[in-house]
């Protein structure tokens, strides 16, 4: 290959397949630059960034296109390339996260106009912040490669630590970003410890080719690197679950949710916790399936140039790759080498759909059991979050469990997980957008405060009756469709003690959410409250009822959102 | 079919809608609320009367077996989700009971002053929920009928309950999610399990998988290259009878239909309820208002009776079979226990209550005798007896139960207690009233020409082919209804005087009580002098689903059994012939002690 093929690649690669793909976060990227840029002049400062933060995520939201890409998945037309040299991978889940995280920003913004959190003076912080952190878990959700997992997992955690101490001056604020950096710090250097022992075992951090070099051990390099290997998973493990709040490295949540304001937490427990699913199925999935079409391959040449047979910069490592084994190889070498990537293969599932499994039963189980104690309506919230963490990674167990057997069961498990984050979007939003305005007019955040709220604001109190509902699973809510499909992946994988771990734990999460609904309806008003009520028929309270109108609606008529997750499991499995 | 999709929608969302319009209602009008509110129970009562008296849409034969007005819709086809519903003899006199209990209940419901508007709204969802669980014959729509249903029930007991109101309605709601969960993942067992390739178009046109035999889908079915799992109860009930689907071995052993049976069964017994599970029932009953407590025993109940009958055997019939003895002891244990709880009881609301258990034991015994054989012969009669037993004594304890709690509601409405011992003495100052209330607890009671006598006796008669011991103790426990029954009557009713609280307050029923009180004495005594009025309608069902039972306790279960036994004699009898090969091995063993007996001697 000459120089000028090498050129003409490159160039061909970035500006007609990569950046078109990254346009979205390209348009995030335009709006913190003006954002930024704007309060240098007099009359910048005058304006509420809001004014620019929402036009530019509706661009990005619109590049994203998230209904018209779907849509061609559903119908059939949507494959996967991978973008800057296989850093990361544009493929309908990239699609389906990245429009899921795009949407929420729109709401978002929206929400906290509303609340007045951030005032005028805090906005071009905050939205920066916040569109930094959309940045980096859009990057989490099209990560194909460790080095962007990683940066993909900092660029989002570095501007969450600044958000949860937002409310400056305040102790448990200051108390809440610190307690996060420090866990956050220390989970990263983990990840990247673990990362670089997975690589330096496997030779290369592209996944897909860590995942067909790991298929093609040899019995005897099996052995010699298993222990190198399941430490580094393990690694890399603890990194993930701190993004998702996952037990035992969940202890920074409740904290963080109590000291932070509501409008951050419900940027956390969403977006945030959208951005680790999705890299927890990039990186579960990625190392137990290996994908036909990732392994080196050039990208196609417009018609001018030669094709091209050097592998790409970042696949270099990777000099062994699967498809070198040429067809006019004996096909007993074949069918020895096949075999050994199965068995490989098999181990490695077992290994991730376990660790999951294990995690996800700890994390559900603990988040319930400790919801239960709360009187703080923002740490209840927490750890209800954390329980539908737990909830969310048991499809991903189940999926990563049948990739073996049945493709597609496993893709129904990933399209499960996808599902589930698409409802717990309003669910969550909903319910962080409720104590937030309740929060503006009674001044508290206590659940004892809410006590004989349907008197005053008998909206708002059915509103958030059907989002706490909800979120128990209960028919015909949105929350019970999202837990079937979990459910039904479990049933599918037939791992039945995580399957009525998480029947039981739907039994136990009744007591706390319906406690709070009990004290807003059951228990008498406070003599000594302020008589201050939230009507239905305010800007806020219609914002409200818009974004629990889904929660009904997913929970009646949810084909198309069905169809619309399956499309985005179709594509990377 | 069109009509028959609007009219069957619009019977089970009519209360729905009426609780939407409520919501526009102002709040200081609480007598156009419940007057509203009736009218619409009153209205969905006329319906499903006409259905069954047969009017021009859903029309209702009796003496069919099949499912009649029967409609299948997509709704979400990507998950094989239909809208599905249907009457047939079974579900059809249900229906009729929900709707009649509501409008009682409803009308019954006058004396709440707290929150009508709330009440009433919660009220008509309630009564949404219920007869969508009657009518509803897709799994999933069942199920989510079936869940509606409780959060406006976990209201009407925690805000218009008694002192203890909170702690009763969170158990009631814990102890169903529990049971409903458990379902959950039987159905999704079910579900992913079956394939509906396996049936015949003619099978698929009766289940209402298609709309009929040569339609286009029945090609596209059979040609599908990938499993096509369905949560159509009746297509289920094909498979479970006439395929192998729910057979494979899935955990401990046992199979899938084993597990699927036990996990609904838990569910369903929850709700009807069967010792050890019925706890939350006595607390739910004393605390919930009078109107709740009528529609929890008249209805709600019913639908544990129902999920058995209509899911667990017709689904899992091999599980069924294996695990009779099992539903039978509980239902004996129920009867037993329910009835010597109610006479230990001080509290009148709660011996009633109680008095639920022990009648609803009667219901799952009657369900769960697979008395198939007499001897070596196939008659399904027995089966047929106990089931029809079974589904009589539902309706039976749905009239004088709602009857008895009423009764009890307008007593504690007067003197505001309910402590049996400071009774007394009603007779002279409430004769209407006493009489009415007789005639109530002697019904529930069982004595014969009145409604309570027919259900028990078949149930009993049935039992005595399958196991004699469990046939004389529940004849037992009647003797144990009486002795409670008679001596509430005695306590309260009977005496020289009243001597309680609130004396003062104690004045006959007026016209409305009585309005409600006399449809509830009428209906007893009407079942009872001519329990046909409802064999009509529902025997023909009954005993059809009892029949294909039969065919396939003759056809599959028992040469599967005798397959078994064949197998036992032949590993016996190798065993046998090892011990003859190797003598030497064997027979000091068997020898020495013989040995030993004949020295001694």
């Amino acid at each position: 290959m000459n120089f000028y093929e090498l050129i003409e690649r490159f160039r061909h690669n970035t500006l007609d397949v990569s950046l078109p793909a990254f346009a979205p976060e390209l348009a995030i990227c335009a709006t913190i630059i003006v954002m930024l840029i704007a309060r240098m002049p007099g009359i910048g400062r005058k304006l509420n960034s809001f004014w620019i933060a929402l036009p530019g995520s509706l661009v990005a939201l619109w590049l994203a296109a998230p209904w018209r890409h779907l849509q061609a998945g559903v119908d059939g037309h949507l494959g996967s390339t991978p973008i800057f040299d296989g850093l990361l991978i544009y493929d309908p889940l990239t699609v389906y996260f990245r429009g899921v995280l795009l949407l929420f920003a729109v709401l978002f913004f929206i929400f906290t106009k509303l609340s007045g959190i951030p005032d005028r003076e805090d906005s071009p912080d905050f939205y920066t912040l916040i569109l930094g952190g959309l940045l980096g878990m859009c990057v989490m959700a099209s990560a194909n490669h460790l080095l962007t997992v990683f940066l993909g997992v900092e660029m989002a955690s570095v501007p969450s630590y600044a958000l949860a101490a937002l409310l400056k001056g305040r102790r448990t604020a200051g108390e809440a970003g610190l307690k996060y950096a420090v866990y956050g710090a220390g989970a990263a250097g983990v990840m990247l410890y673990g990362i670089s022992l997975l690589g330096g075992a496997l030779g290369s951090v592209h996944i897909p080719t860590m995942t067909a070099q790991l298929a093609h051990l040899s019995p005897e390099q099996w052995a010699d690197r298993q222990l190198v290997l399941m430490t580094g998973g393990l690694m890399v493990g603890v990194g993930l679950a701190f993004k998702l709040s996952a037990v035992p490295f969940h202890f920074w949540a409740p904290d963080v949710f109590e000291g932070a304001c509501a409008e951050v937490n419900a940027f956390l427990s969403v977006a945030s916790k959208a951005g680790a699913m999705a890299l927890l199925i990039r990186v579960a999935l990625g190392f137990s399936h290996e994908a036909a079409h990732d392994v080196p391959q050039p990208i196609p040449l417009p018609a001018h140039a030669e094709a091209a047979t050097a592998a790409l910069p970042f696949q270099l490592a990777s000099q062994k790759a699967p498809t070198a084994v040429s067809p006019e190889d004996d096909d007993a070498a074949h069918d020895h080498d096949h075999a050994e990537a199965g068995s490989n293969m098999t181990k490695v599932r077992k290994y991730i759909a376990g660790l999951i499994a294990l995690l996800a039963a700890i994390t559900c189980t603990f988040g319930n059991l400790a919801a239960y104690g709360q009187t703080n309506i923002k740490r209840l919230l927490a750890y209800s979050t954390i329980a539908h963490a737990g909830y969310m990674m048991m499809p991903v167990a189940a999926a990563v469990a049948m990739i073996g057997s049945d493709v597609a069961a496993a893709r129904e498990g990933v399209a499960a997980l996808c599902f589930y984050v698409g409802t717990y979007l309003f669910m969550n939003l909903s319910a962080f957008a409720i104590v937030a305005f309740l929060r503006n007019s009674l001044r508290t955040e206590e659940i004892a405060d809410y006590a004989g709220l349907i008197k005053r604001s008998p909206g708002v109190v059915i509103c958030f009756s059907a989002v706490l509902v909800s979120l128990i699973g209960l028919p015909p809510l949105a929350g019970f469709v999202a837990k079937l499909f979990a459910f039904s992946s479990l049933v599918q994988a037939e791992m039945w003690a995580l399957l009525v771990i998480g029947g039981i734990n739907t039994a136990i999460s009744l007591f706390y959410y319906i406690r709070v609904i009990k004290t807003m309806t059951i228990d008498p008003e406070r003599a000594d409250r302020t008589p201050t009520s939230f009507s239905m028929t305010s800007v806020e309270g219609v914002y409200v009822a818009l974004v629990t109108l889904p929660v009904l609606v997913l929970g009646v008529w949810f084909d198309s959102l069905r169809q619309w997750a399956l499309a985005a499991a179709a594509g990377l499995l | 079919m069109n009509s028959d999709v609007a009219f069957l929608s619009l019977t089970v969302f009519l209360p729905a809608l009426g609780a939407l319009l409520l919501a526009f209602f102002p709040k200081d009008k609480p007598e156009a609320v419940k007057l509203t509110s009736l009218a619409i129970t009153v209205a969905v009562f006329v319906m499903t009367v006409s259905m069954l008296m047969g009017g021009d849409a859903a029309r209702f034969k009796a003496g069919e077996a099949q499912l009649q007005a029967a409609f299948n819709v997509d709704w979400i086809p990507s998950f094989n989700i239909y809208y599905f519903m249907g009457l047939d003899g079974i579900s059809g006199v249900l229906v009729l009971l929900t709707s009649f209990t509501s409008m009682i209940a409803m009308a019954a419901s006058w004396p709440i002053t707290k929150h009508v508007k709330a009440y009433c709204i919660l009220f008509l969802l309630l009564e949404t929920g219920m007869l969508g669980v009657f009518l509803a014959l897709d799994f999933f729509l069942f199920y989510v009928f079936w869940e509606v249903m409780l959060l406006p029930m976990y209201f009407l007991i925690g805000v218009w309950g008694g002192p203890r109101r909170e702690y009763a309605a969170i158990k009631f709601f814990l102890y169903t999610l529990l049971g409903s969960v458990l379902m959950l993942i039987a159905i999704l067992m079910l579900y992913f399990n079956s394939d509906v390739r396996a049936l015949t178009p003619d099978q698929l046109a009766v289940a209402k998988v298609v709309q009929s035999v040569d339609a286009p889908e029945v090609a596209a079915i059979k040609g599908a290259k990938d499993a096509v799992h369905t949560f159509n109860i009746m297509a289920l009930q094909q498979l479970g009878q006439t395929t192998a689907q729910f057979d494979r071995e899935v955990l401990f052993g046992r199979s899938i239909q084993w597990w699927a049976f036990l996990l609904l069964f838990i569910g369903f017994a929850v709700k009807v309820p069967s010792v050890p599970v019925h706890t939350w029932l006595p607390d739910a009953h004393v605390e919930a208002p009078t109107p709740i407590s009528m529609i929890l025993a008249g209805v709600l109940l019913k639908m544990g009776g129902y999920g058995i009958i209509r899911i667990c055997y017709p689904i899992c019939p091999d599980a069924g079979y294996d695990l009779a003895w099992f539903v039978c002891t509980l239902g004996v244990v129920s009867m037993v226990y329910g009835a010597f709880a109610a006479l230990a009881q001080k509290d009148f609301k709660r011996l009633v209550a109680y008095s639920s258990v022990s009648h609803m034991g009667y219901v799952v015994l009657g369900l769960g005798v697979w008395s198939m054989s007499a001897g070596n012969e196939y008659n399904a009669s027995y089966m047929a007896q106990g089931w029809n037993g079974a589904m009589f004594q539902m309706l039976a304890h749905g009239i004088s139960s709602a009857g008895m709690f009423f009764m009890v509601g307008v007593i504690y409405d007067r003197v505001h207690h309910r402590t049996l011992d400071e009774f007394g003495g009603l007779f002279a100052r409430m004769p209407v009233y006493s009489g009415m209330a007789y005639v109530v607890f002697v019904a529930g009671l069982g004595l014969p020409g009145l409604c309570g006598f027919i259900g028990e006796v078949f149930v009993t008669l049935s039992v005595w082919n399958f196991s004699k011991t469990l046939a004389v103790i529940s004849a037992a426990v009647v003797v144990l209804t009486a002795a409670y029954i008679l001596w509430t009557l005695q306590r309260v009713y009977l005496g020289p005087e009243y001597k309680g609280p609130h004396g003062d307050h104690l004045h006959d029923m007026d016209a409305r009580e009585i309005a409600i009180a006399a449809p509830l004495v009428a209906l007893a005594i009407l079942f009872g002098v001519n329990p046909n009025l409802i064999f009509k309608y529902m025997e023909p069902t009954v005993t059809a689903s009892v029949q294909e039972l039969a065919d396939w306790t003759e056809n599959v279960k028992e040469p599967r059994l005798q397959a078994k036994r064949a197998e036992e004699a032949k590993e016996a009898s190798a065993v046998k012939q090892a011990s003859v090969v190797a003598p030497k091995a064997v027979v000091p063993q068997v020898a020495k002690p013989a040995l030993d007996k004949l020295s001694a001697r």
